[in-house]
């Protein structure tokens, strides 16, 4: 092992480099450009046996920099996406212009956000991890805040929230392990590997159901995989970003916590079944949606339901495969989000049902688009194929029949509510009238640049690179997946032809209708204020003089707070003293309630 | 020729339907294949993959619309205030 004192890991170089771009003026999108290859150079410049550590309040070292099993597949995905979608946001039309001026600040938190990532998959304890976790919430949040509409502004308040419980749980879930391994005198109780819980995978240690801060830590990462209930954040945020801004989301968040889950909770059963919850919930809800890019944020949760089912089953076949599929799903994922991004960039329209007929004038942005749908749905030739199948292949081996037919169906649905619905409501069904021309040179270059990944990381003899780096790369001398099998290709093309003549036989009970699904948002959209504002508010008011002399104002403020959230300019002044004071308070009463029951 | 002309629609569904007749005629090749294997014994017969994915899928697309969008459909103007 090489010990290097002072080296930062490789992520910091996007987070700073990326909070300096709005200083260098003109240069700022060139250098946007450099740095996530500046990055992914370094990223394979450093040895692998190489741990970077820092002392931490006196008796701790936090281990900024180490390699673990699946650091090396997710820290080279997330700098190459990083690169890519710098080229899709590109501020074409200067730095003074609408677009260039929000390029200013989404840019930036982009790269923190980007950045951190990469942090976490270097982070060899579990507090370093944490801090580049909650950092990650911080860039994205500005991310979405950053289109600028008032519908965004809402969505990355809620966003953030989400985040911010999320964060707590994880962070209590931590503290109480850390106490833990105090009382019992362990040296090292930030080290990862004490935060092992799976029962395969890494190290042989599980956790039962009286273990809570395993379960907590688990809490903590199932928000940020957006395991449904916790996971309605996903579709409600992310498409009320920018055009590029939605390209970036997709691929962060819920494929860190695919790493994080890879790493600490790997064999964990519990994990197959909530994948496959992931995977048909997916399905249901990007079937019945009519806005676009919310037809793909429903289908993140699909993808990622493989990868946590892949995690549950824990075998190395499962793990690599999830791995894999992490990476072929990033820039697929990022691919159909630039191809609808370019045509709400150039029609300003977002519903189905505004759309149609566009394959007669933006014939790349189609191309580019079908090319990722052949990739999520798996087709042979496209990166899907080689990537996806290994779980598929780990169910069949362990016999797990559940998982498996499951899978196996929930691939036919992925052609189905993305392969095809993105494709044919979009470029085809009806005419729309609509004629506008494909997008600037730079969002179509970065289309073709994923567009070409997906085609090349599927081809026979091409995916040997991906499978080098996966987390349990095949001995010398053995194969570590064989996708391309006459069975395997013939099986999979009748599965997903047939599922696209389910799609045209029911095309009159698919039609697009101008409705939403409710989801778990709904709880705290809805619900939540609804029981302050006909339930608890009355009460406080009927009671007001003897309240306000207890609290002062602080249940209005909670009523302005949660109720209605405010317009970004109240938004910011609310966050002052007054606010946080409330949280702290609040978790304060948390903190007693559960020292009470302790006790 | 223009995907919006009812003839081209036309030949798009023959041609697509001799397509999927053919790779159901494909499993007597498949199944004599070394590789081929069956895990839980339905997966290695005869034209499962092609009936498995046209059957999920309208089972899917069906309870989709008829019993989730039943009960958790609402105008796309629900949250807007």
């Amino acid at each position: 092992m090489t010990d290097a004192v002072g080296l930062p890991p490789p992520g910091i170089i996007l987070v700073l480099g990326g909070l300096l771009l709005p200083l260098l003026r003109g240069l700022g999108p060139a250098v946007a450009l450099l740095l996530p290859l500046l990055t992914l150079g370094f990223i394979w410049g450093i040895p692998d046996d190489l741990t970077v550590t820092m002392p931490f309040m006196g008796q701790y070292d936090l281990t900024v920099l180490a390699f673990n099993p699946p650091t090396k597949v997710f820290a080279t995905i997330f700098a190459v996406m990083a690169f890519a979608g710098a080229l899709f946001a590109h501020p074409i039309t200067g730095l003074d212009s609408e677009r260039g001026r929000r390029w200013r600040v989404e840019l930036p938190a982009a790269f923190v956000y980007a950045g951190s990532a990469i942090c976490v998959t270097f982070a060899g304890d579990i507090l370093s991890l944490f801090i580049f976790w909650e950092l990650m919430a911080i860039g994205s949040t500005t991310v979405i805040w950053s289109a600028g509409t008032k519908a965004a502004g809402r969505a990355g308040y809620r966003y953030a929230l989400v985040h911010f419980v999320g964060g707590v749980l994880l962070m209590a879930g931590i503290l109480a392990k850390v106490f833990a391994l105090q009382g019992a005198g362990v040296a090292d109780p930030l080290a990862l590997h004490h935060f092992f819980f799976g029962a395969a995978g890494f190290e042989g240690l599980s956790f039962g159901a009286g273990d809570a801060a395993a379960w907590l830590i688990l809490l903590g990462i199932l928000v940020n995989a957006a395991a449904p209930p916790l996971g309605s954040w996903l579709a409600d945020a992310y498409p009320e970003a920018s055009e590029s801004g939605t390209v970036f989301l997709s691929a962060f968040t819920t494929k860190t916590a695919v790493y994080v889950l890879m790493l600490l909770f790997a064999g964990t059963q519990l994990l197959i079944y909530v994948g496959l919850l992931m995977a048909v919930y997916g399905i249901v809800y990007a079937i019945l949606e009519n806005d676009m890019r919310r037809i793909l944020a429903y289908s993140i949760v699909n993808q990622v339901g493989f990868m946590v089912c892949g995690i549950g089953i824990g075998t190395a076949m499962a793990l690599n495969g999830a791995a894999a599929h992490a990476f072929a799903h990033i820039v697929y994922k990022a691919l159909l989000l630039m191809s609808a991004g370019s045509v709400l960039y150039m029609t300003g329209k977002r519903k189905c049902t505004d759309l149609g007929g566009l394959y007669h004038s933006m014939p790349i942005t189609m191309t580019c688009g079908i090319i990722g749908a052949l990739a999520i749905s798996s087709f042979p030739l496209t990166s899907g194929f080689v990537t996806k199948s290994m779980i598929n292949q780990a169910a069949a081996d362990e016999h797990i029949a559940l998982a498996w037919f499951t899978l196996t169906a929930a691939s036919a649905g992925v052609f189905l509510h993305a392969g095809i619905k993105f494709p044919w409501f979009v470029f085809f069904q009806k005419d729309s009238g609509l004629r506008p021309p494909d997008p600037p040179w730079n969002m179509r270059a970065a289309m073709i640049f994923f567009a070409a990944v997906c085609i090349l990381l599927g081809v026979p003899g091409l995916y040997g690179p991906l499978y080098a780096i996966l987390p349990f790369p095949a001995a010398a001398g053995e194969t570590l997946y064989a996708p391309y099998t006459v069975p395997h290709v013939i099986n999979q093309l009748q599965l997903l032809l047939f599922s696209g003549l389910a799609f045209f036989a029911l095309l009159p009970v698919l039609k697009r209708t101008l409705t939403i699904t409710l989801d778990a948002d709904w709880f705290y959209r809805r619900l939540f204020p609804g029981v302050w504002q006909h339930l608890l508010r009355p009460v406080v008011l009927a009671f007001r003089e003897f309240f306000d002399y207890l609290f002062g104002n602080i249940p209005q403020m909670v009523k302005d707070t949660v109720y209605s959230p405010p317009q970004e300019a109240r938004m910011f002044k609310e966050w002052g003293l007054g606010g946080a004071m409330v949280v702290i308070t609040g978790f304060l009463f948390v903190y007693l309630v559960l020292g009470y029951i302790a006790a | 020729m223009s995907l919006e002309d009812p003839r081209t629609i036309r030949k798009l569904w023959t041609v697509s339907l001799v397509v999927l007749a053919l790779l159901v005629l494909a499993d007597f090749w498949v199944m004599r294949d070394p590789h081929h294997h069956a895990h839980f014994g339905v997966d290695g017969t005869f034209g499962f993959y092609s009936w498995y994915g046209f059957g999920v899928c309208a089972v899917m697309v069906l309870v989709s619309k008829f019993v989730v969008g039943l009960i958790l459909k609402r105008k796309d103007t629900f949250y807007d205030d």
